[in-house]
């Protein structure tokens, strides 16, 4: 069960911003989110290894070569604030 | 002085920076010179819909480094998501590793805290890219606002931890040096990039609470910063107060730490496989990038040792950077391998240290060329340090530097000639002498030397000198 203050925990992790309405429907959300998931628990696993993904690949490499990056022009494009070729960010300490 | 109660360790972080390119993308890694964001792409800026693609080469380098460090290499090795949300890192993660990392439980010897060969045991070696770099105008603590620069985002990086095995600020310093010197060994790692190598340490006084002291990026900030903290955690202790476990700055211009966050603020960082990478199976790259190690500083020293028959010392101080090791060679194959040893170990580094230089600013040429005057005799030991000392502050050639500063040993005639006329003139100092005063002979000696410009050998004048005031006395 996820409660209002996981939902502050959260909030806080990802530095949003959440109000008072928005908590109590996060609250819903993400429990709506864990029953659909909790389907799973309707399975028997006995005999199944844990795994971390479904398809068995592995050693997927590319090689040491250096391609060409964006201009600082382009790579700026998004930003809402730069200053002397760098993006400007909130200090954060 | 061995201090039985301080306990170190550290997390050592390395850039992989003679890789072409950066860990998960095909971003040039060359980037140190250039302005900010120039070296970005989609991928290493975290735009929606990118994918990460390992480089082949960085795995092989990491797996080189942890051989090195005596660690195992795990034969699946996987990824990680680490989140925290902070400018330096555009995807609000970094891709690190955490639960089966690429090498465990290794070790390497330094020299400790007494002068004896001590064992320190690496925990860990994983890979993870590095953030962003934070440039804030004036002090951080001042700012207003933080600016970005992403060239080093998603540059390799590995983490080489060590278990709390270091007793003092020295043998972390010691053991910076021997991880740097084997990095540069391996030829994955130039330590003189700026930002190459960064540390973290953590330390503790026996029976209390430790902290970490983040991001410190020379060797003798490191040290000084553990000085610091012994005083300072000393010092609390004695007034009572217990120190609790924490997060803290070094402020290299004041030279003391201060604290940034205790434990309840520590971070959350809900790691979990990076679904966009596929774990790699590396058990059979092992046995062949074993075989391509190169020597390693200590087989090297004990190498030279045998191969050039000079002293343990100078082998150890020729082979603790590769690049003088090197030059070493180069010189012993053409001149006698055992001055070479003396005066590349003991005056050559010494002056290079002094000028806070590398070996890069000296030919191994130019040495030969010295030790083969030194050795017939053109020049004294003093004149050949005079002629290290204008190449490397003025540049030039031995030849040259010889002419130019007249340092070209006196003939014997010419010094014969000063020593008639030094006895000649120090009549009191002569007289002095005989009545039984040794050190008077001095005061003649430093006359020849006068008249000689310098380029008599001082041994040789004094022995000339001698003979010439008890010959006399004898007739």
């Amino acid at each position: 069960m996820i409660t209002g203050e996981d939902v502050d925990h959260i909030s806080w992790l990802a530095s949003i911003k959440v109000s008072e309405e928005e908590r109590a429907g996060f609250v819903a959300s993400f429990n709506s989110v864990l029953d659909y998931f909790h389907q799973l628990d309707e399975l028997d696993t006995e005999d199944v290894e844990p795994t971390y993904r479904v398809v068995d690949l592995n050693n997927v490499f590319r090689e040491d070569e250096a391609t060409e990056s964006l201009s600082q022009e382009e790579a700026l494009s998004n930003a809402p604030r730069t200053e002397n070729g760098y993006f400007k960010s909130p200090r954060i300490v | 002085m061995a201090e039985k109660d301080v306990i170190i360790g550290l997390e050592v972080h390395v850039q992989l920076n003679k890789l072409n390119s950066k860990l998960f993308c095909g971003c040039s890694t060359g980037y140190h010179d250039s302005p900010p964001n120039t070296h970005t792409c989609p991928v290493c800026l975290g735009l929606p819909g990118t994918l990460p693609v390992v480089n082949r080469r960085a795995v092989e380098y990491a797996i080189r480094v942890a051989l090195a460090l005596n660690c195992a290499i795990q034969g699946e090795t996987l990824f990680y998501r680490k989140n925290y949300y902070y400018p330096d890192l555009p995807k609000a993660f970094q891709i690190t590793q955490y639960d089966f990392p690429l090498g465990l439980g290794g070790a390497i010897l330094i020299r400790g805290e007494d002068g004896e060969e001590k064992r320190i045991r690496i925990t860990r070696v994983h890979m993870e890219e590095d953030p962003g770099r934070l440039v804030h105008a004036g002090t951080i603590d001042r700012a207003k606002y933080s600016m970005v620069d992403y060239n080093r985002c998603g540059m390799a990086l590995l983490e080489v931890v060590t278990e709390p095995d270091l007793r003092s600020p020295k043998e972390a310093r010691a053991f910076l040096d021997k991880l740097r010197n084997i990095l540069e060994y391996l030829d994955v790692f130039d330590g003189n990039l700026e930002g190459a190598m960064r540390i973290d340490s953590n330390i503790s006084l026996v029976g209390g609470e430790r902290a970490e002291i983040k991001n410190i990026s020379s060797h003798k900030g490191v040290e000084k910063a553990l000085a610091y903290e012994i005083t300072r955690q000393r010092s609390a202790r004695r007034r009572g107060v217990a120190q609790v476990q924490e997060t803290r700055h070094y402020d290299e211009l004041r030279g003391i730490t201060v604290t940034i966050r205790t434990k309840e603020e520590a971070h959350d960082y809900r790691y979990f496989p990076e679904p966009d990478l596929v774990p790699m199976r590396i058990a059979d790259w092992v046995p062949r990038v074993e075989a391509e190690l190169p020597e390693l500083p200590d087989a090297k020293r004990e190498r030279f040792v045998v191969d050039y028959d000079i002293a343990d010392d100078h082998a150890k101080s020729l082979t603790s950077e590769i690049r003088v090791a090197n030059f070493y060679e180069l010189v012993a194959k053409r001149a006698s391998p055992r001055l070479a040893a003396v005066w590349i170990a003991d005056v050559l580094k010494g002056e290079l240290n002094y000028r806070d230089a590398t070996i890069d600013r000296f030919s191994p040429g130019h040495m030969v060329e010295i030790l083969d005057m030194i050795e017939k005799g053109k020049i004294t030991e003093k004149g050949a340090v005079e002629v290290i000392r204008t190449i490397l502050d003025h540049g030039g050639d031995p030849a040259g530097v010889v002419e130019a500063k007249g340092l070209a040993r006196a003939e014997d005639d010419a010094v014969m000639e000063a020593v008639r006329a030094a006895v000649e003139e120090c009549a009191q100092a002569v007289a002095d002498y005989r009545s039984g005063n040794e050190k008077a002979i001095n005061f003649i000696v430093g006359m020849v030397m006068k008249r000689t410009r310098g380029r008599a050998d001082p041994g040789e004048a004094n022995r000339l000198v001698k003979e010439a005031l008890d010959g006399a006395g004898g007739a």
